[in-house]
């Protein structure tokens, strides 16, 4: 019978059925940072529990790093205190640690895959809702809470049940200045921020499969946003061009096999699901978010939907956005001024990004009075930046060139919005409060629409600048 | 930590307005630097309950409660684990609610929260009885899957998978996942990416 790849997967990593009804189902990765596994090595050591797998566990620091000076110690001494029982924990129980400075630190969801530890058909999960990312390779990746983390440590495994799945369709070519940011947003926008629930998403069609990894791994990392907490792209020969000779991939031999063995865990044609939608690329703008959910978003040229638009049920959290963020029935968000520009996040810091953004901000310079800032994902995103002299265009044109964190992505770490600043961010959540500052407001875009905003110190078409 | 059976909530309630409302607002980011979830009852909505002094959680009469009533999607977002320590720390054990975000979900399960749904309107009515009666007391049963408001009863949803591991005393998973012994190592032992390929 034709199977998908979450059939497939999911039966090759039952351990058993629970008396629950629901499946043990065992990890093949597992990737922790300092926020979500304190607690959970705490519970471990109360239980005296040992890590089951600890070579099938890797952490890095990412979300509490400052991105000025890293020396240590941090400034912030409750950051310097998570740092420290993060590299406690790692040594105590023989879990490979991707420290500050060790050329491979970064943004956990940058990492996996930038060092090949993140492979087709693999179940993979971090203590970080994006973790749906590792979905662009062909593998089942999701979020948990800590108390999960506490699990997989102690058994490698996972108490789950089995998702709905919904196959996202997206045929055509993407016209210019519209990126794989623009689709993931205009896919929330019409699914809804809750229509995941239940599910997880297959992405396919002619668009996805033209997609680089960098791009795939973008449309994935949001799948969370609209309430999916896998999102996932059939592993194809971009896949495994990608994945040949990374540190943690298979090498020589056993890669070709690997190979077989990926090709295998895709998708079988006739394959049936449970839900079908279809998007025309051609059809889709550069997006912009007017409010407080990622769900919240127009196409750059449309208006504010007016409320008789809204559905019923969804007008209480549409006014209370746009009180939130002050804007009108109506608006159109083109010329709305911005005080920040953030490029950065697991959503789009990669190399490919930071080339866009660079491209359109090379010979300009940042707008006056607005605070600009590019923070790669990755100690080797910022080396391979660097030696392409990205940093030096970013630089001329007034932005900060930053060390790698998840920064004013969660302003964790000093790096945040002040009062009610309006932030152009790269980043995935416009949530109340997510940047740092209780009041501060987040318009969601591409790198290349943030880049555009940075130089003319608000919102614009980017296809007017690519003109 | 082998963790108790759960067959029914009885306390009062505090009702919350709105929809979507994310794990950003339940627990701010900044109140994630800990190592520990000691004390962060504190913060509970720390934003929210600043920019609005009429908050349920600012309110005197709220204070006590143990049932909390939601609208839709609630609790999405992040993954921290924060947000349902936070509310449970507060004094919440149980959620009722129009829907739940799935890792949230998942959260308050693994800490003996359980999340149940009702309909929309049930939900509605539920948060207008509990604003003009916080001394009722509400009553979550998940045998019968019904929730006692007064002298209704409203019926309640929950995966099952969910709710036996409530009525079996098996939420905390730890335990159940190593029951399953050998059976762990012999799962890995046939991944191809765990032997090398
Ligand atoms: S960049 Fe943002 S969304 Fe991504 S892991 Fe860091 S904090 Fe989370």
């Amino acid at each position: 019978m034709a199977e998908t790849l979450l059939d497939k997967v999911w039966r090759l990593h039952t351990v058993r059925e629970l008396p629950s009804g629901q499946t043990q189902l065992f990890i093949g990765l597992h990737l922790i940072h300092e926020v979500t596994s304190p607690q959970a090595f705490l519970m471990l050591r109360e239980l005296g529990l040992k890590v089951r797998f600890p070579n099938r566990t890797f952490a890095t620091i990412d979300h509490i790093v400052p991105t000025d000076s890293q020396a240590r110690p941090f400034a912030d001494w409750l950051a310097e205190q998570m740092t420290v029982a993060l590299v406690k924990n790692c040594q105590d129980f023989g879990i490979t640690l991707f420290d500050l400075g060790s050329g491979r630190q970064g943004i956990v969801h940058v990492i996996g895959p930038e060092l090949g530890l993140t492979q087709p058909g693999m179940t993979i999960a971090c203590g970080d809702s994006h973790t749906s990312t590792h979905g662009a390779f062909g593998a089942l990746a999701f979020g948990i809470g800590t108390s999960q983390v506490r699990d997989v440590l102690a058994t490698q495994c996972l108490a789950m049940s089995k998702p709905k799945l919904r196959r996202i369709v997206v045929e055509g070519t993407l016209p210019r200045g519209v990126y794989a940011k623009d689709v993931i947003l205009a896919i929330i926008r019409r699914l809804g921020v809750k229509g995941g629930v239940g599910y997880a998403y297959e992405y396919a069609g002619s668009t996805i499969v033209a997609m680089t990894m960098e791009e795939r791994m973008t449309l994935c990392n949001m799948t969370i946003e609209g309430g999916a907490r896998i999102g996932y792209v059939n592993p194809d020969r971009t896949t495994f061009e990608y994945l040949r000779g990374r540190p943690f991939a298979p090498q020589g031999e056993a890669f070709e096999r690997a190979v077989q063995w990926w090709q295998q865990i895709a998708s079988d044609p006739g394959a049936t699901y449970d839900d079908e939608v279809h998007f025309d690329a051609a059809t889709l703008q550069p997006m912009v978010t007017w409010g407080i959910t990622p769900g919240q978003s127009v196409g750059v040229t449309e208006p504010i939907p007016e409320p008789e638009e809204v559905p019923e049920a969804e007008r209480a959290a549409y006014w209370e956005a746009l009180d939130f963020m002050s804007f009108r029935p109506g608006q159109r968000l083109i010329g709305t001024p911005i005080d920040v520009a953030f490029i950065g996040s697991c959503t789009n810091s990669r190399l490919s990004d930071l080339r866009v953004a660079a491209e359109i901000v090379r010979g300009r310079k940042v707008a006056r009075g607005v605070r600009a800032l590019v923070v790669p994902g990755s100690e080797a995103v910022a080396r391979a930046a660097e030696a392409e002299g990205l940093h030096e265009i970013f630089q001329d044109a007034g932005f900060e060139w930053r060390k790698p964190g998840c920064s004013m992505c969660l302003g964790m770490n000093p790096d945040r919005l002040r009062g009610r600043e309006i932030c152009a961010s790269s980043s995935n959540r416009n949530f109340k409060g997510r940047q740092g500052s209780p009041t501060g407001r987040t318009l969601l875009m591409s790198p290349a629409m943030v880049a555009a905003a940075a130089i003319a110190g608000h919102v614009v078409d980017v296809r007017e600048v690519l003109r | 930590m082998t963790s108790a059976i759960i067959r029914e909530i009885t306390g009062r309630g505090i009702p919350l307005p709105g929809d979507d409302i994310d794990t950003d607002r339940i627990i701010p980011g900044r109140f994630l630097r800990c190592v520990t979830f000691e004390g962060l009852e504190a913060h509970v909505f720390a934003d929210d309950r600043q920019q609005n002094p009429d908050h349920p959680f600012n309110q005197e009469k709220y204070l006590g409660a143990s049932l909390l009533i939601v609208g839709r999607n609630f609790g999405c977002g992040s993954s921290r684990e924060h947000a349902p320590q936070a509310l449970m720390r507060w004094g919440i054990r149980g959620i009722i609610g129009e829907s739940f975000a799935e890792i949230f979900f998942a959260n308050c399960t693994a800490i003996g929260v359980p999340c149940v749904t009702v309909s929309a309107e049930d939900a509605r009515w539920l948060r207008e009885v509990v604003a003009a009666h916080p001394e009722m007391e509400l009553r979550l049963n998940l045998e019968a899957m019904t929730v006692h408001a007064g002298d209704r009863q409203l019926a309640a949803h929950m995966p099952e998978g969910a709710r036996r591991q409530f009525l079996e005393g098996t939420w905390n998973s730890t335990f159940v996942l190593l029951e399953a012994g050998e059976a762990i190592e012999r799962t890995a032992a046939q991944l191809p990416y765990v032997t090398g390929f």
